[in-house]
């Protein structure tokens, strides 16, 4: 079927009535999304586009059944956000944010590994998205196409790309992924690959990753024991200069770890077969089918 | 976000975290006066001179100097301030001295290194300790991982008593040495988790002979996501000219930035997608001249001002713009381009991708603004385009 999230998916957005929320609930509701419900502190009772709001997030469960959710708080909010979303058990977390500080994950990251209700995507992600059933988060819709192909990725717009380049070559995707460039984050590549392996409907996956940290180093061990399906790989930041954080929180080579080489070795020692530019991410998964 | 040492110092001293006396010199003529106070204060005549930079391997580049007496200092003094310091940190270019450090000396028995940094894989605080204090630490724990040790702080309970017992018996302290790294520690770990920091490094963290624990160096950096919780102090303890003029006019923008040395300006949206922009363009044989993302929700002024900060360097001979909007539109992109090529003109190819939201908008706006823009299907033509342009 899909990964995450699909056409019965019930969603809350928490901060729909800001600028931000509110563009894009609805291009949200336009690509189709159940949205139920919007939480803002306050400005319970009212409505926005025909979705009711609620004051807290324990209400739009019980009143609505949501089973997912989507965070467009600001950054000194977020966490809170977060938070309330695990505390009143919705299954499927994305947080959109960016900008969230690291010490607030770490707290948040603490209370998501202590109980397992809750699956956090993000922060600052794009979110994710099943075509044609499921749009949670700020990609661009019309980009993508349903089929059978997995898209795990670090990079907002990278994911833009590599399912630009799929849809091109008329291969669709089961589901997109954005898991965030920040240092801590909720779910990582191994997690999604997991869900991937086990869907009947993913046939292959492109897993982009970029600069900093050793999630991409710790995926390719992941790949070569356990993943049964072809993989096409793309890491950001091969030119880029250490010690220089590159727009994400988490996309910086620090005492020579993180690069982008010995991210691309590991991948290939894992039978990913690494796109050699951006441009190659759909040909080179295609050569894999 | 980084600060001096001396700001640390200070940082560090509101915490209980022993460090030397010191005054910060914002002029050799200070510095004398500094030493002057210094060696009365304490009955010793050893100061240290210390350059304020914001970059490590100061010692090996001539920036740290002991010496005995004020006249010593003065001259020490004199022959650092104003110098460039090029060391691994500073880049080629190196980095004016213009804040000195004149500390007391102390008597060293043995130096040790200690820092907190945010830990990924734990996702949590981390603690290193190692008794090889003074040393690069990347190359002891490539060359002897066994001599560092490291705890983690869970964020439910905080630092532990027998977390700390570990790393001190590990450092092979002494009772008295215990009791002064125990309360330097609990200090260290309130401080880097109220402060919002990414790093707090010691090195060296001494030993005195007289059993005492004391921060003889202290590099703090600062997580510039919590920026919000510390507004007030962080620009309080800025240094803008350490900060390069152009990241910073960017950053006030709203875009993050980043000056290489390449010829090839690229505007682009999203950091993945700007790195890999980059990465595309070394590897059709040409190099970036900087790093930009103007990020999703930027305005048309921000990108305005991002292609201004680009049409206005020397270095570069060509334009790579490259768009995939997602919430960014691309009649947006188009707009701020058009503006900022009206004020400054276009005296340099520029090639231009558009794909995603509002590209039909934004390719018209380009098409009828009479500039000359080659146009690009994907980001391998483009930057293969641009390349090809910029060699002229």
């Amino acid at each position: 079927m899909s990964i995450l999230v699909d056409k019965n998916t019930k969603l809350v957005v928490q901060g729909m009535t800001g600028s931000v929320g509110q563009f894009h609930t609805e291009q949200m509701l336009a690509y189709g999304t159940r949205i139920v419900a919007g939480c803002t502190p306050g400005k319970g009772g009212q409505a926005l586009m025909d979705v009711p709001i609620f004051d807290t997030m324990r209400e739009v469960v019980r009143k609505t059944g949501a089973n997912a959710s989507c965070i467009f708080v600001p950054p000194p909010f977020a966490a809170d956000a977060i938070l309330e979303a695990v505390d009143a058990e919705v299954p499927l977390v994305v947080c959109i944010t960016e900008g969230i500080p690291v010490m607030d994950m770490i707290k948040v990251r603490r209370v998501l590994d202590s109980q397992n209700t809750t699956r956090l995507i993000g922060p600052n992600c794009p979110g994710v998205i099943t075509p044609d059933q499921c749009k949670i988060g700020i990609m661009p819709g019309h980009v993508h196409k349903a089929g059978r192909i997995g898209v795990v990725s670090k990079s907002g717009t990278l994911t833009y790309e590599a399912v630009g380049q799929l849809t091109a070559l008329g291969i669709g995707q089961s589901t997109a992924v954005g898991i965030g460039g920040d240092p801590i984050n909720g779910t990582d590549f191994i997690d999604v690959l997991k869900l991937f392996n086990e869907d009947p409907n993913t046939d292959g996956v492109i897993l982009i990753g970029e600069i900093g940290g050793n999630a991409e180093e710790q995926a390719a061990a992941w790949i070569k024991d356990n993943f049964k399906k072809p993989v096409a790989g793309f890491i950001a930041g091969r030119t880029a200069p250490p010690g220089k954080r590159m727009g994400h929180a988490g996309a910086i080579i620090s005492g020579g770890k993180g690069t982008a080489d010995a991210k691309i070795e590991a991948l290939e020692g894992a039978g990913v077969k690494v796109a050699p530019t951006p441009s190659d991410m759909g040909t080179t998964l295609q050569s894999l089918l | 976000m980084n600060i001096h040492e001396y700001q640390a110092k200070e940082l560090y001293r509101k915490y209980g975290i022993p460090v030397p006396k010191g005054i910060a010199c914002m002029s050799p003529k200070e510095a004398t006066a500094a030493a002057e106070k210094l060696i009365q204060e304490t009955g010793n005549d050893v100061v240290v001179v210390k350059a304020q930079i914001h970059a490590g391997g100061r010692g090996k580049a001539g920036g740290v100097k002991v010496v005995r007496g004020v006249a010593a200092a003065t001259a020490a003094a004199n022959e650092i301030f104003g110098k460039t310091l090029i060391t691994h940190q500073t880049g080629p270019e190196g980095k004016v001295v213009q804040r000195l450090l004149v500390e007391q000396g102390l008597a060293i028995k043995s130096e040790l290194y200690l820092a907190l940094v945010v830990d990924r894989e734990s996702r949590r605080i981390a603690i290193m300790a190692s008794t090889e204090g003074g040393m690069d630490i990347e190359e002891v724990a490539a060359k002897t991982p066994e001599k560092i040790h490291t705890i983690t702080i869970d964020p439910a309970v905080g630092l532990q008593g027998y977390q700390i017992r570990q790393l001190a018996f590990g450092l092979g302290l002494s009772k008295q040495e215990q009791k002064g790294f125990s309360k330097l520690l609990v200090g260290l770990a309130k401080l880097f988790e109220q402060e919002d920091c990414s790093i707090a490094e010691i090195n060296p963290l001494i030993l005195t002979e007289d059993e005492q624990v004391v921060a003889l160096d202290a590099k703090v950096n600062f997580d510039s996501n919590a920026e919000f919780r510390h507004e007030a102090f962080w620009n309080s303890v800025r240094d803008l000219s350490e900060e390069a003029a152009t990241e910073t006019e960017a950053k006030e923008a709203g875009l993050s930035f980043i000056q290489l040395d390449g010829n090839i300006g690229c505007l682009v949206n999203g950091a993945g997608l700007a790195m890999s922009t980059m990465d595309t363009i070394k590897h059709f044989g040409g190099s970036p001249a900087n790093f930009l993302d103007v990020g999703g929700g930027a305005s048309q002024e921000a990108v305005t001002k991002a292609f201004r900060i680009i049409l206005q360097s020397e270095a570069v001979q060509g334009i790579f713009v490259n768009i995939f909007g997602g919430i960014m539109r691309c009649d947006t992109i188009a707009n701020g381009v058009v503006a900022a090529t009206k004020e400054l003109g276009l005296k340099v190819p520029l090639v231009v991708r558009l794909e995603g939201t509002k590209v039909e908008e934004g390719r018209k706006i380009l098409d009828s603004s009479g500039l000359a823009i080659t146009s690009a299907a994907t980001m391998a033509e483009g930057a293969q385009k641009i390349v090809a342009l910029a060699k002229g």
